[in-house]
């Protein structure tokens, strides 16, 4: 009697192990570093030679790297403390960055853990801190989605007019009125020929036809699987673009989250200069097409300082110079979409680029004179202006639909793609929320949370041993299993742990040490009617476990409603808290019953329970 | 060692009426309070810009009220936070843009106060949309709980438990809302969820109590009248209520006093939600479902069916 199979032992144990193991990398603290990543995503970077480059000079300014640790795209840097961690950051800066205007790579300082290799091997990682724990901003930032579809809008008005000119139907105005897209039409038949033009060109149209008084109104709008890919659309440009944009601030971990269906979280660990922070998300780039000025002799001149009148001298993305005509044919508000595909001739891999429709028309007047010659696409952002591609004009182009293809891997394409929808933002966006808290506000913030914690525990550790002696030992050890997999099971999870989060973890305890409470007191009323010892263990079990059950359920629908309600602080409460009901359900029946039965189990004959 | 076990019921239901005058009082009180103060909210609901900051020096508030006054900041809040040199400076919803800037014009009006100097540790700014939110789905949160509860507990048990528990346990809710409007404490997202934390983990008072007047309704044959049989459950789980609350309590109170200004009017929700949860699910609850009639014959029933089966 009270004895567990073999294998039931062996998964507890097991489980123990593992939570030990995935609880452990939060034992050994943080080592400093520094970061370097490329300054525009995607672009060539070896973070091999880097490492090669930078460490002797590191080590002739007595800051010798204690360790490289090269991954796709980054390479970092790690130093024995964080005084030198800041000196080796400024020295790599000016290594690198010799002019800050156009950086190389983006060099940010950073903390990273330091669990041991083994551990890490296993994916074992620390616990991910919340900015209230580490400091650093967070904002909340809103869509303006009515900006984006109204401005869709005006754009598909624009784009009627120009269909009904192609299509030699007349009309009597096409105005867009707040949702809607209105034309008038003389007559019935007019506005039915229009209908049907309309829906083989348009197809993201839901059109109908309505006479009133003389003329005949066709009204469109948008249908609501369109509004609703709008909607993604501008949400998720949005979302590419602050990734960009927040590249260029130097943060180690950002975190850029959709939040709803028109919110995103931004995130930025350390970051203290909220003024700078808030200038680069609210920065909008532009995109500008040119036509390069190719004539012998001109670049070269231009190199030599005598740049030719209307021409400017910028470098490509590869640091190739190239000479380009002021003179814009097109800006970014004309392009309407870009996305990385494949030459569906060749297979090359390509960049499709959408016009509307005045977009298309300059294009195609732009391209007929121009074949043969080139074409640069740019980017300016804070008055810089960056040559990202320059195709040559191969035929004249019509209908708004542009290829760029030829010489361009597939990641090339993609990034290309990426940063000519970064140019123009689809929707303004604004701040709604924003938090900042200062890092030493962070550490004591972690302290606090710490110490109420274990002298928590230790209060109630103290209580049940003297209370429960024996079997008050092993609900202790249960409640110290509780907690060392609720670490390991948020550590695994890489759940954001926040101050109210370690509340949540000690109030979770609190809670927890209920189930062996009513236990413990069901053993000894069992034991006081006289039942054996053996049979009062059991029972004790058996019958609190409904009542634990039901509590627990009661005390997770609460966390739940606070998960799927909370949002912030309140959420980062919720998830500690579910997860350690969970957790406490496991260590407090299961691990307490474990040590119990080897302590009592199989044995003839218990002439007393150690239970106070 | 026991520190708690009678040798006889504790006949708690025929104080039932006293203790649930003492309940109604504190119950009307809180509300009273809740009508005539009204909550605290923090900016998290109703939108605006908090700032905490540490002066390197002891600060007069009026020197740095003055500053923000004269700068047009005229309906900032300075207050102390913790110490005399932590301030929090509280400002409302100024209106559109002027408010996503506030935090940075306070932090450039700090410098012009003589004699110190300012650290900024945190800032938080709420536009007043996504407060009124907030503030939807904290009550949105309550109203799941309170369902989720009652569907759960009518499942498990007999509908008049559930509805029992629930009123016990909402006016504990009523009565630590009421407390944070009488003494105008600050009202915030964590207290709120201290405040859903409190209503899971007092229904848990109630759960176990219910689960034994269920057993002793089971096992025994004898006729005990319902008052008797809970009387009985809770005076035999009375030692367990004691020592799990103070476990609790212990924790919650080491909180107060170790978590520091940011956890401290969520641990003290807390604390007044457990102290008051004991008391209505011992006093409240039971006392409830006495009234409500409840018989060994509600609980039993399906057991008895099986009993006549297998005869």
């Amino acid at each position: 009697m009270n004895r567990y199979p073999l294998w039931k032992n062996l998964l507890i144990a097991f489980v123990l192990l593992l939570g030990a193991i995935y609880a452990a990398p939060n034992l050994f603290g943080e080592i400093p570093a520094v970061q370097i990543t490329p300054a525009r995503p995607g672009a060539p970077f070896d973070a091999q030679t880097l490492a090669a480059r930078l460490e002797p000079k590191l080590t002739a300014a007595g800051l010798t790297p204690q360790g490289f640790l090269f991954e796709a795209g980054a390479l970092r840097v790690r130093f024995a403390d964080t005084e030198t961690q800041i000196r080796a950051k400024d020295l790599i800066e000016s290594e690198l960055n010799p002019d800050p205007d156009k950086p190389e790579a983006i060099v940010a300082l950073n903390l990273l853990p330091g669990t041991p290799q083994w551990l890490s091997r296993l994916g074992a990682k620390p616990m991910y801190l919340g900015l209230d724990l580490r400091g650093g901003v967070h904002f909340l930032l809103e869509v303006d989605m009515d900006g984006a579809l109204t401005k869709r809008l005006d754009a598909i008005a624009a784009d009627l007019r120009s269909l009904m000119r192609a299509e030699k139907i007349r009309h009597q105005g096409i105005v867009r009125n707040g949702r809607l897209i209105e034309a008038r039409f003389a007559d019935e038949a007019t506005a039915e020929a229009a209908r049907r033009v309309i829906a083989k060109n348009v197809p993201d149209l839901a059109l109908d036809v309505t006479a009133q008084g003389e003329t005949v109104k066709l009204i469109a709008r948008l249908t609501p699987a369109a509004e609703k890919t709008l909607r993604e659309f501008a949400l998720k440009q949005n979302i590419t673009t602050l990734h960009n944009r927040i590249n260029e601030l130097g943060v180690a971990e950002p975190v850029i989250q959709q939040q709803g269906a028109e919110r995103i979280v931004v995130q930025l660990p350390g970051v203290q200069d909220v003024a700078k922070a808030k200038d680069i998300l609210g920065r909008t780039a532009t995109l500008e097409v040119r036509l390069v000025d190719d004539t012998p002799g001109a670049l070269e001149e231009a190199l030599a300082g005598r740049i030719p009148p209307g021409t400017e001298l910028l470098y490509e993305r590869n640091g190739r110079p190239i000479l380009v005509k002021k003179d814009v044919v097109l800006t970014g508000e004309r392009l309407t979409d870009a996305q990385p595909g494949f030459d569906g001739q060749t297979g090359e891999p390509a960049v499709h680029l959408t016009l509307d429709s005045a977009g298309a028309r300059i294009f195609r007047e732009v391209t007929r004179d121009n074949v043969g010659k080139r074409m640069a696409i740019l980017l300016i952002e804070r008055g810089q202006a960056e040559v990202i591609t320059a195709p040559v004009i191969r035929t004249e182009i019509t209908g708004g639909r542009v290829q760029i293809s030829g010489a361009m891997t597939v990641e090339e394409a993609r990034d290309i793609a990426l940063l000519l929808r970064a140019g123009s933002l689809a929707a303004p966006m604004r701040i709604v929320e924003e938090r900042t808290v200062g890092p030493s506000l962070g550490k004591e913030n972690i302290e606090r949370g710490v110490h109420a914690t274990l002298w928590g525990f230790a209060l109630i550790a103290v209580f049940m041993i003297f209370y429960y002696q024996l079997i008050g030992l092993y609900s202790v050890v249960a409640l110290a299993a509780n907690l060392m997999l609720l670490i390991a099971l948020l550590s695994i999870l890489q759940a954001t742990l926040t101050l109210p989060g370690i509340a949540a973890m000690a109030l979770t305890l609190g809670m927890a040490i209920d189930a062996n409470v009513l236990i413990n007191e069901r053993i000894r009323e069992e034991l006081r009617l006289g039942v054996s010892p053996q049979m009062a263990i059991a029972a004790g079990y058996e019958r609190a476990f409904a009542t634990i059950l039901d509590s627990n359920v009661t005390t997770l629908i609460a966390g739940v409603a606070l998960l799927v309600f909370g949002s912030g602080p309140v959420r980062g409460f919720a998830v500690v808290h579910c997860l350690g009901i969970l957790t406490s359900m496991f260590s407090a029946i299961l691990v307490s019953r474990m040590l119990v039965n080897f302590t009592y189990g199989g044995k003839k004959r218990v002439a007393h329970v150690s239970i106070g | 060692m026991e520190l708690f076990h009678p040798r006889q019921d504790i006949p708690f239901m025929r104080h039932a009426l006293w203790f649930n005058a003492v309940s109604l009082i504190t119950f009307v009180a809180a509300v009273l309070f809740l009508a005539l103060r009204g909550l605290n909210l923090s900016i998290e609901f109703t939108g605006g810009t908090l700032v905490e900051v540490r002066s390197s020096e002891v600060v007069a508030l009026e020197a740095v009220r003055d500053v923000l006054a004269q700068a047009g900041l005229r309906e900032a809040q300075v207050q102390n936070f913790g110490s005399a040199r932590d301030l929090l400076i509280r400002l409302p919803h100024l209106g559109d843009g002027e408010s996503a800037q506030a935090g940075e014009r306070v932090k450039t009006l700090l410098s012009q106060v003589p004699g110190t100097s300012f650290e900024v540790r945190r800032v938080e700014f709420v536009g007043p949309q996504v407060g009124k939110e907030l503030a939807t789905n904290g009550l949105m949160a309550l109203a799941f709980v309170v369902f989720g509860i009652v569907a759960y507990l009518a499942m498990r048990f007999e509908w008049r438990f559930a509805v029992s528990a629930i009123i016990a346990n909402l006016h504990d809710v009523v009565i630590i809302l009421g407390a944070f409007a009488a003494f105008q404490w600050e009202f915030s997202l964590s207290v709120l969820a201290a405040v859903l934390a409190v209503l899971g983990y007092s229904v848990n008072e109630t759960v176990v109590i219910f689960d034994r007047v269920r057993e002793v309704f089971k096992q025994r044959r004898a006729k005990m009248d319902t008052p008797a049989v809970l009387d009985h459950a809770i005076t035999v789980t009375m030692s367990r209520t004691i020592i799990t609350h103070a476990s609790t309590l212990a924790m919650v109170v080491t909180i107060l006093l170790f978590g520091g200004e940011t956890l401290h009017y969520f641990a003290l929700a807390l604390t007044i939600g457990i102290v008051f949860g004991i008391y209505s699910s011992i006093f409240v609850s039971a006392a409830l479902v006495m009234w409500f009639g409840v018989t060994r014959e509600d609980l039993v029933k399906p057991v008895k069916k099986k009993e006549e089966a297998v005869v």
